[in-house]
């Protein structure tokens, strides 16, 4: 037990003890940035994991990836995935500003109208309910969740080495990141390639997951 | 445009993120004045008391300690500190909110009781302590009261260095994990 003299020896002694410890354990200690790195490369690998695990990539992948339909689902989430990568290395660290990530997510945003305003000027709108509904609306719902549980776990551990300023925010940030991830991985299984099934299904898994973001970020951060 | 003062903290900083001891203590030793002086004007207003400060000022400094890889040494120091400040005053006034609630004649109680003699539940660093693992304390006591270095402090208790290094990052985020929850 501590001697009998410490509380006489007046409010800053406890605070000098502390100094004295926190200089000796000088190093012991991780980069925010590569912590986050580590995160996302780990991340990916899991989600990359449980997406062969459970389905594969469509037989004529090869063939199709190239025409824009198909190409629009990457050029969607993969800016996303970097976009919230980046925000969430700004958000994790005090004081620090957001940087370009906004308006990257701006332009994500912007090509995801495009792309529905392109489709709904090409299709006619009585099969706009049909490549709305797709083929898999429920698998869609089911799997981004599933494969985004690895790396949005990976983020809010990344996450609790830094110090965000607002921990539900931030673990919801993280799960827009993950569900970017995991619906990048997603989208070479998927046969619906509507803009329109895009913007509404994997908003709403993206939803789902920023949800559960939220209250990890909430318990964890 | 930086202030003189914040610049020679991010040299500091900067050197002891490289592993420069002597840097990392300096920039502690200078940034504690700056951070209690914020701390009591801040608090101030709550009618808090000195070792609310003292309290909030270790709070602080364990949380620039565990969380510096989060500071980019391209980037102000300053606002990094007020950031991490901030937080930790926010912490305290959440966790003494639960406190307040209490009647006003207990209150006037404490405060007279504190008066008279050593303040009870203070979160000094000390009484803190003793809710490490004893081994933990045996590390923390030798490097932080005796003031040992770590090399000397392994001899004492024939462990090897990097265990003490190991034992005492671990006490360091227990202590910090101790203020989070508010208990002592």
């Amino acid at each position: 037990m501590m001697s009998d003299d410490d509380s006489s020896r007046g409010p800053t002694s406890g605070t000098d003890r502390l100094i004295e410890m926190l200089a000796k354990d000088a190093g012991a200690w991780h980069r925010f940035g590569t912590v986050l790195l580590k995160a996302v490369a780990i991340g990916v690998v899991m989600a990359a994991v449980v997406f062969i695990v459970l389905m594969n990539p469509r037989p004529d992948l090869e063939q199709v990836i190239r025409t824009a339909r198909v190409l629009f689902k990457f050029i969607v989430t993969v800016p996303l995935a970097i976009a919230m990568i980046g925000l969430l290395d700004r958000i994790g660290r005090p004081a620090a500003p957001l940087g370009p990530w906004p308006w990257l997510l701006g332009g994500v945003g912007a090509v995801l109208v495009v792309g529905v305003g392109i489709e709904l000027a090409m299709v006619p709108s009585s099969e706009w309910a049909a490549s709305l509904i797709g083929t898999n609306a429920r698998y869609c719902l089911m799997f981004i969740p599933l494969i985004a549980i690895g790396p949005l776990v990976c983020f809010i551990v990344a996450l609790r080495q830094g110090m965000p300023a607002h921990p539900g925010l931030a673990g919801a940030a993280a799960g827009v990141a993950s569900s970017a991830i995991a619906a990048a991985f997603y989208a070479t299984h998927c046969p619906d390639d509507s803009p329109l099934f895009v913007a509404t299904w994997y908003t709403l898994a993206t939803c789902i997951v920023a949800i559960c973001g939220y209250f990890a970020g909430r318990r964890f951060l | 445009m930086t202030h003189p003062r914040e610049q020679q903290w991010s040299v500091w900083m900067a050197a002891a993120l490289e592993g420069d001891e002597v840097a990392y203590r300096l920039f502690l030793e200078a940034v504690t004045p700056h951070l209690r002086m914020l701390a009591r004007r801040r608090l101030a207003a709550f009618g808090s008391d000195n070792q609310d400060h003292e309290d909030v000022v270790q709070e602080a400094l364990l949380a620039i300690h565990l969380k510096r890889g989060t500071w980019d040494p391209r980037r102000q120091i300053g606002p990094w500190l007020s950031v991490i400040l901030r937080n930790k005053i926010i912490d305290a006034l959440r966790r003494r909110g639960h406190r307040v609630t209490v009647p006003i004649d207990d209150v006037v109680e404490v405060l007279a009781d504190e008066q008279s003699g050593t303040p009870t539940d203070g979160q000094d660093i000390s009484r803190m302590m003793e809710n490490l693992k004893p081994v933990q304390q045996d590390i923390v006591r030798s490097i932080s009261l005796e003031g040992f270095s770590v090399r000397d402090t392994a001899a004492r208790l024939s462990m090897t260095e990097n265990a003490v290094r190991v034992a005492l990052h671990r006490a360091l985020r227990s202590l910090a994990a101790i203020y989070r929850g508010g208990t002592r």
